[in-house]
């Protein structure tokens, strides 16, 4: 266990849904270092001046966020794809 | 809406403090209304943005403890001693104050009785929050899903929904609730003593044969003890579902 400051996907729940228009906790991703798949609710995540969202399996760091003068980026270069759920 | 994906506009709402009650000396409950509130399922969870007449916004998220009910949203908020937005929720907001919410969020941490069960709800502290919206929902709706609830808490003082949860556990049928103590327990004490381990967990939790759904929701290290051990007793993994809310637990 890495310490236990960090949260899960669940708390990027707003802020994903805000970029995507849709719910996407539910949303499986696949890990593009490792290759598991995992809901990004269970993701783990780091918060800080950028939220850092990484593989619980591997730890490769699969999505970043920051938020600059309002204005959110995503960094999904860890990510090998995103699987939305069925639930709106 | 099941099978199909309505794009939604999470937009900030200005919610409207209609209760609050104290759980305990350091929870307190908090009713908003919110105009436009479309519904939510239990384990939902709100945003509450706080903003300073210099613009300084500080935002955290919060469980929703109560089933949908028209527009009113119930948060249990911990206090939390350098809590910059905890501290305003618990001692500062009032009955009719209005404040900035928006929601519902979250659809992996979700339970609706169509769901199924057996249900296993584990929390620790305030971590009983969003486990509460869900065997509140289970009750209102007069399911027969079988539940399981453990709640760990530090000290008898710091037991939420004491009174309901007895209530429940008397009165539903197929509802088991037991509570644990990891610091001190009082005189009398007839709940559980010590933490939720492995030992803990295979007396009180599911047996993993009866494939349940368990729930697991309070502070990092809680939560991450607690889903280990279960997969080391054979639960299968894809059926725990987890939600950390960080060092301290609110």
């Amino acid at each position: 266990m890495a310490g236990d400051t960090h949260v899960d996907g669940n708390a990027l729940g707003g802020m994903l849904l805000e970029v995507f228009g849709r719910e996407m906790t539910d949303a499986q991703g696949c890990c593009a270092a490792c290759g598991s798949v995992h809901a990004i609710g269970a993701m783990i995540v780091y918060r800080g001046p950028g939220d850092v969202m990484r593989c619980p399996t591997c730890d490769n760091v699969v999505v970043v966020a920051t938020t600059i003068r309002e204005q959110i980026r995503v960094h999904l270069a860890g990510v090998r794809w995103l699987e939305p759920g069925t639930e709106t | 809406m099941a099978g199909t994906a309505v794009l939604r506009r999470l937009t900030w709402a200005i919610a409207e403090v209609v209760d609050r009650l104290d759980e305990t000396p350091r929870v307190r409950s908090l009713t908003f209304d919110v105009p436009g509130w479309p519904g939510h399922l239990p384990g939902q969870h709100i945003d509450v943005r706080l903003t300073a007449e210099d613009g300084y916004q500080a935002q955290r998220s919060y469980s929703i403890a109560t089933p949908a009910d028209g527009t009113r949203v119930t948060s249990t908020v911990e206090r939390l001693e350098d809590g910059e937005v905890s501290t305003y929720l618990t001692d500062v907001l009032e009955i009719g104050d209005r404040i900035e919410l928006r929601g519902p969020i979250g659809g992996y941490f979700v339970w609706e009785p169509s769901r199924g069960g057996p249900l296993g709800l584990i929390g620790g502290g305030s971590g009983v929050a969003p486990l509460m919206a869900m065997l509140r929902a289970r009750v209102a709706a007069g399911s027969d899903v079988p539940v399981r609830m453990l709640c760990s808490w530090r000290t008898a003082e710091d037991v939420i929904y004491a009174d309901e949860l007895a209530a429940i556990a008397r009165d539903a049928d197929g509802v088991s609730i037991t509570h644990t103590l990891t610091r001190s327990a009082p005189d009398g004490w007839s709940g559980r003593r010590g933490r939720v381990d492995r030992e803990a967990l295979s007396q009180l939790a599911w047996p993993p044969e009866q494939q349940p759904l368990t729930y697991v929701c309070g502070p990092t290290g809680f939560v991450e003890a607690v889903a280990s051990a279960l997969v080391d007793l054979g639960h299968d993994p894809r059926r725990i579902l987890t939600e950390r809310f960080g060092p301290t637990g609110g």
